[in-house]
């Protein structure tokens, strides 16, 4: 109704069929829900979720335990001790490796500043969100947990020298 | 069958599987009205509604209806606890008694109910009037002011309406010269060549737009729920009801909804008569539409301010009625002298 007209039956009951005509076009447009757990929405290139410790593709383990994803960290989420790498026992190619990677997702934040930190882009931050578990402990997440497998050639070699 | 019903044990046995039967149907089409009026809202909400249990959702009520069952039943502290038990079960059963006198057409000559009361729609005004005490005793009971103050509306809201939905009837009776169901689906005209039944609604028109607006308040429907009226009272009436108890008022409230929509297909689409549409699938067909009417306007318009139902009622509908009928009347006497 324009401004200021008077109101009128025939106005109302224009009005009132336009809103029936309003919902009745909604009723036959294409849904908008996701059906969640079948469905899901598409994740942009830098969303930041659950962490991945990377390796190089040599097997190594791209992080030397310099701790200063610990330090850019503002919640104190990440703790890293790190141990002495020697020739004999070689984890990762720098002088030292993180002994102890641990981050505690109740904390996180998710905010990548590990991610930023990190000289060597050991620490990442990948696509996954899920994160739900049923223990406090259990979203204490470890190097075992974090670190990314083995490349597939380095684990042959490495199968094949256990079985010699 | 004709021997069976004229004995007077087998007329009682008749009666008694009718009943059993009918109330299964009713049962069965009030949880698919549920399910119905979730998925069509839902689409209008661009939503799909109620589709994990079962294929489409269907089984929906059932899981609804378990839970329910299995909650506890809550009486609050300091409440009449007779009255606050009797409440619902006035509203489901004077829900289900109105399913005594509406015939539901199986076949052209086949009608199926379990009593043939020649004052047929007055016995169902005066069941949804009961509808008013199981509001009222529930608000009243509750001990609660959110409660007491749906019910006191509600009082106010559905005696103001059913004037205006009798009056929006008795044009219809003045035509058809009864008030049994039966008679007024079979009213039939002769209209040149065209002998038969025709809906009543080409005759009056204006009886069925009130009705329609009276019915959506008798059943307390949005946009008149007011009684309800989640945002400002909670639930109103319905505040401290829970399980089972809740389950009786929910159910009177969708019984009643199928009830004036079969009301409206028998008194103003000709029931069961839809050109060579089978009888039963015409009528549901048609009771069908009328759902989708309601949970249309619930989709569509919010609430009414309680000064503008009650101006609506008493200003707009209620004169609109009474000129109906005089008018109806003057045509009636006019043509047919």
């Amino acid at each position: 109704m324009p401004e200021g007209a008077r109101p009128s039956v025939a106005g109302d009951v224009a009005a009132l069929v336009g809103g029936l005509k309003t919902t009745l076009t909604e009723f036959f447009r294409p849904q908008v829900t996701l059906a969640y757990p079948e469905d899901k929405s598409p994740r942009s290139e830098r969303y930041r979720g659950r962490h991945y410790l990377r390796r190089y593709d040599n097997g190594l383990e791209r992080c030397i335990g310099c701790e200063l994803c610990a330090a850019a960290c503002p919640v104190g989420c990440i703790l890293v001790i790190a141990a002495e790498n020697s020739d004999e026992k070689r984890i990762s190619p720098g002088e030292r490796y993180a002994k102890t990677y641990e981050i505690n997702m109740l904390r996180c934040i998710f905010c990548g500043y590990c991610e930023d930190a990190c000289p060597v882009q050991a620490i990442v931050l990948g696509p996954e969100y899920e994160l739900s578990d049923t223990s406090r402990e259990k979203f204490i997440y470890t190097k075992e947990k974090l670190l990314e497998p083995l490349p597939p050639d380095v684990q042959a070699r490495l199968d094949s020298k256990g079985s010699k | 069958m004709n021997q069976l019903y004229n004995d007077p044990i087998g007329h009682w046995v008749v009666v008694t599987v009718a009943i059993a039967l009918l109330l299964f149907v009713v049962l069965t089409a009030t949880a698919y009205t549920v399910w119905f009026e979730r998925v069509a809202l839902g689409h209008i909400q661009r939503r799909p509604g109620p589709n994990r249990v079962g294929p489409w959702g269907l089984l929906q009520l059932a899981a609804d209806g378990v839970k329910l069952a299995f909650k506890e039943s809550f009486v609050p502290a300091e409440t009449d606890k007779l009255l606050f038990v009797i409440a619902p079960t006035i509203a489901v059963a004077a829900a289900f008694l109105s399913w005594a006198v509406i015939p539901i057409g199986l076949w052209y000559n086949v009608q199926y109910w379990i009593a043939d009361v020649n004052v047929g729609v007055l016995l169902i005004f005066a069941l949804s009037s009961l509808n008013v005490y199981a509001i009222v005793i529930g608000g009243y009971a509750s001990n609660n002011k959110y409660s007491l103050l749906g019910g006191l509306r509600s009082a106010a809201q559905l005696i103001s309406y059913e004037l205006a939905l009798g009056l929006s009837l008795v044009p219809t009776f003045m035509i058809v010269g009864s008030l049994r169901l039966r008679d007024i689906v079979d009213y039939t005209v002769h209209w040149g060549w065209y002998n038969g039944p025709i809906p009543l609604i080409l005759l009056t028109p204006i009886g069925f737009v009130i009705y329609l607006m009276a019915a959506v308040a008798e059943t307390n429907r949005a946009p008149f729920d007011l009684p309800e009226a989640e945002q400002e009272l909670i639930g109103g009436f319905l505040t401290e009801y829970s399980g089972l108890k809740f389950v009786m008022y929910y159910l009177a409230e969708y019984i009643n909804m199928i009830t004036v929509s079969a009301l409206a297909a028998l008194l103003f689409f000709a029931g069961w008569y839809l050109w060579i549409v089978p009888p039963i699938l015409a009528f549901l067909l048609k009771i069908v539409l009328f759902l989708f009417l309601y949970i249309w306007l619930r989709g569509t318009f919010p609430r009414l301010r309680y000064d503008m139902l009650m101006r609506l009622g008493w200003k707009v509908l209620l004169p609109l009625a009474i000129a109906n009928v005089i008018v109806t009347g003057i045509i009636l006497v006019a043509t047919q002298g």
